[in-house]
């Protein structure tokens, strides 16, 4: 109760020796009433703030529990807060509302459309593609809405959060990812479950959207299960491990059911597949860094549990991109190397694949990219695949784009194509995340 | 045969899991410091003013780079796993970086409502709160209001208190020490405030131009009106139609400068000042925006020494 009164006593006298300072340079100019007024206001605001924090210490005094009042001397607004969770702290927003709230009482509770606030994050991300050109070996249609990725996220419990990523089609629903995070555990872990894109390189954890073309690379339509990848259900943990010289290190280990698109499957519960994933990461200067990784995967194929394929790979990216004109220039270079080992009759079949792409930020909105691809296949491994492509990429805005992509391939038995890709994004609902 | 291949998938499993497990570095190793990171350089300079050596603090985006496109770059892992605290700007500012960086940092003390997350929005005045309908047809909105509020004094005190609390909250044995540290802040804040005030008084209402919304609790507290935008829509680069028009608004309303964050291309600022008289100028928005500029005084000291001179030189 003193320091009430000392402040009520001190304030009216400190003010006008504040704004009288303040005032008198400029006193023959014209006088400044808003900048007093906010000035007074503030200090308003101080002392209904230290006011409430008297009334809520006097509460608990009241009600028998010891305050701890640390710095006793100062009346500071910098107070311990109060042990009472919500107890606010001494500032103006706070504390003004619990002022208000001992003068009216408010009754009733928020609005129906209160509780909507827990909805998760809902957004939608369309995807539509036309395609010219000639392809017997892998034929697409003229035009399509290839995809509508609704994503639904949100933060579950204080232990974990939720991410589903629902892909439509034309006709029929795919569950692209779903899977929940713990992020509370001990040790620095972090653990997923559910159904999940796997840690094979990097192409592989990409969603359509964030990807530099508007296809996949060869190699992995041939050897990595195309479009769908090693996308199974399952659980995955991951660690960042201890390395020396700002090097940044993660190991993720992870188990699925066995399933993925054609190079894994389960013929029986015992059947599950393992991908582990060691990634290597360091910032050259603030603007370069290099980012290295080592994939392996291993499971069994459509021709039963004695048949296994184990797929190993490297991934590369150099990526340039100057802080202070991040928006206009970037640079990326990257690269993934991949070797399957497919057992199968008569013989096991040993192949490669590669590609290797750049993409350079032109301007704000324009972005110029190139791939190389070149291919065996997983059942046929002296049957190689070849191509290139051209990709110019226009965004209008963050949430809007349009691509086109000149892609050539030489398929095994010199059978050429030329195609001419089309392609427009378009993202609604939630700021979603930018891709690196 | 089978079996063993079974067993074989496992037992590399294993190995991984323990390899993981041997490299987990010991336990509660505690440093007497607390450990704090910042989404913004300002955040950072601000709970240096507040935390003095009690803590150590490391910001995720430089004073000089645009901080609605921090890369998620796994290099700031290592920061976050190891911190006490992070302070973010919040209003949605960091939402294209921050979260995934937090979900996988794997440190629990710092995930969104748990103690180490701190959203200092929460403690200031915000501006530019839409009302009624929000598309994107404005382009990148922020729907909770103008993020870009810590370049007003008056929230800059308001912070500093907020995470003065925050850090006698996370280490209540320095409780009087944090509590000294923010007086002596706010005491040294107020002095340069007058004088800020002082400098700037002659230039009240004033017209501006800014590139990007992010002056309006400056222009605010220091009385300036900003009365357009280089960028027709926030997040939409400019156009040469809202160019021209900008160009006749400027010299109808004789507005003194052109201000331009330092990560902004100067091409479509510099004509605009050439055809209208208007002085452009890179000002900052951020602490270590310049190499100088390394506290939250530095800063205004800076950028209002830089707005009286456009302002003297346009006369």
């Amino acid at each position: 109760m003193r320091y009430l009164t000392l402040a009520i006593v001190v304030f009216p006298f400190a003010m006008p020796l504040f704004a009288q300072e303040n005032t008198k340079p400029q006193a023959l100019e014209q006088p400044d009433i808003s900048v007093l007024t906010q000035k007074i206001r503030d200090l308003e605001d101080r002392l209904i703030a230290m006011e409430a924090q008297i009334h809520q210490l006097k509460d608990q005094q009241a009600a028998g529990l010891t305050v701890p009042v640390a710095g006793a001397g100062t009346p500071a607004p910098a107070g311990v807060p109060p042990p009472t969770a919500a107890a606010p702290m001494p500032d103006q927003g706070v504390a003004s509302t619990g002022t208000s709230a001992q003068q009216s009482v408010v009754l009733g509770g928020a609005g129906g459309n209160a509780a909507k606030v827990l909805n998760p994050d809902i957004g939608v991300i369309g995807d539509f593609i036309g395609v010219a050109g000639h392809n017997p070996v892998q034929p697409s249609p003229s035009l399509q809405m290839h995809e509508s990725e609704i994503s639904l996220q949100a933060i579950l419990d204080p232990y974990a959060r939720g991410d589903f990523f629902l892909s439509f089609g034309e006709d029929g629903v795919n569950l692209e990812e779903g899977y929940i995070t713990f992020t509370a555990l001990p040790a620095g872990f972090v653990v997923k479950a559910g159904k999940i894109r796997s840690a094979f390189g990097k192409v592989n954890t990409m969603h359509n959207h964030v990807l530099p073309w508007v296809d996949r690379p060869l190699v992995t339509y041939n050897l990595v299960g195309g479009e769908d990848g090693i996308n199974d259900a399952g659980f995955s943990i991951q660690r960042i491990l201890p390395a020396p010289k700002e090097i940044f290190l993660e190991a993720t280990g992870q188990l699925f059911r066995g399933d993925s698109a054609d190079v894994f499957t389960a013929s029986n519960k015992n059947d599950l597949s393992q991908v582990a994933h060691l990634r290597g990461y360091k910032d050259v200067t603030e603007s370069t860094n290099l980012d290295l990784g080592v994939s392996y995967a291993r499971g069994h194929n459509d021709l039963g549990s004695n048949f296994l394929t184990q797929l190993y790979g490297i991934d590369a990216t150099v990526r340039w991109k100057p802080l202070r004109r991040s928006i206009y220039n970037s640079f990326v270079l990257r690269s993934e190397f991949i070797w399957s080992q497919r057992q199968q009759l008569p013989l096991e079949q040993r192949a490669f694949g590669l590609f290797a792409s750049a993409d350079y930020q032109l301007g704000r909105r324009w972005l110029l990219g190139g791939r190389y691809d070149r291919s065996n296949r997983s059942r046929f491994a002296n049957d190689t695949d070849e191509g290139g492509s051209l990709v110019l990429t226009y965004q209008p805005s963050e949430f809007s784009q349009v691509r086109g992509q000149y892609r050539f391939t030489r398929y095994e038995g010199n059978i050429d194509t030329h195609e001419l890709l089309m392609q427009l994004q378009f993202s609604l609902g939630a700021h979603g995340t930018h891709p690196f | 045969m089978k079996k063993t291949k079974n067993y074989a998938g496992f037992v590399i499993d294993l190995l991984f899991g323990l390899l993981i497990c041997a490299a987990a570095p010991p336990m509660g190793a505690a440093t007497k410091k607390l450990n704090v990171v910042t989404s913004t350089a300002d955040m950072a300079a601000l709970a240096q003013e507040v935390g003095g050596d009690k803590i150590s603090v490391e910001s995720i985006a430089k004073g000089y780079q645009d901080p609605h496109f921090v890369e998620a770059k796994p290099s700031f892992l290592l920061k976050l796993r190891q911190a006490d605290l992070l302070i973010s700007v919040g209003l949605q500012l960091e939402t294209g970086w921050l979260p995934p960086l937090i979900t996988q940092s794997g440190n629990p003390r710092i995930q969104v409502g748990a103690p180490g997350y701190l959203d200092a929005s929460q403690f200031s005045e915000i501006l530019d709160i839409p009302q009624g309908t929000v598309t994107r047809a404005e382009g990148d909105v922020h729907p909770l209001g103008n993020p870009h509020y810590w370049l007003d004094p008056d929230n800059g005190r308001r912070i500093a208190r907020g995470i003065a609390n925050k850090l006698a909250d996370l280490d209540p044995g320095e409780t009087a020490y944090f509590q000294r540290q923010f007086q002596d802040f706010d005491k040294r804040l107020s002095a340069a405030e007058q004088r800020w005030d002082a400098e700037m008084k002659p230039y009240r209402g004033l017209k501006i131009i800014t590139y990007h919304r992010s002056f309006p609790n400056f222009a605010k507290h220091f009385g300036l009106e900003v009365i357009g935008y280089v960028e027709p829509r926030p997040g939409i680069p400019p156009t040469p139609s809202h160019t021209i028009e900008l160009i006749q608004l400027i010299k109808r309303e004789n507005c003194k400068a052109v201000l331009v964050e330092p990560y902004f291309d100067l091409k479509t600022p510099q004509s605009i000042g050439r055809e209208s008289g208007a002085q452009v100028v890179v000002y900052l928005p951020s602490v270590g925006g310049e190499k100088q500029v390394t506290t939250y005084f530095e800063l205004f000291d800076y950028d209002i020494e830089l707005l009286i001179k456009a302002f003297q030189s346009s006369h």
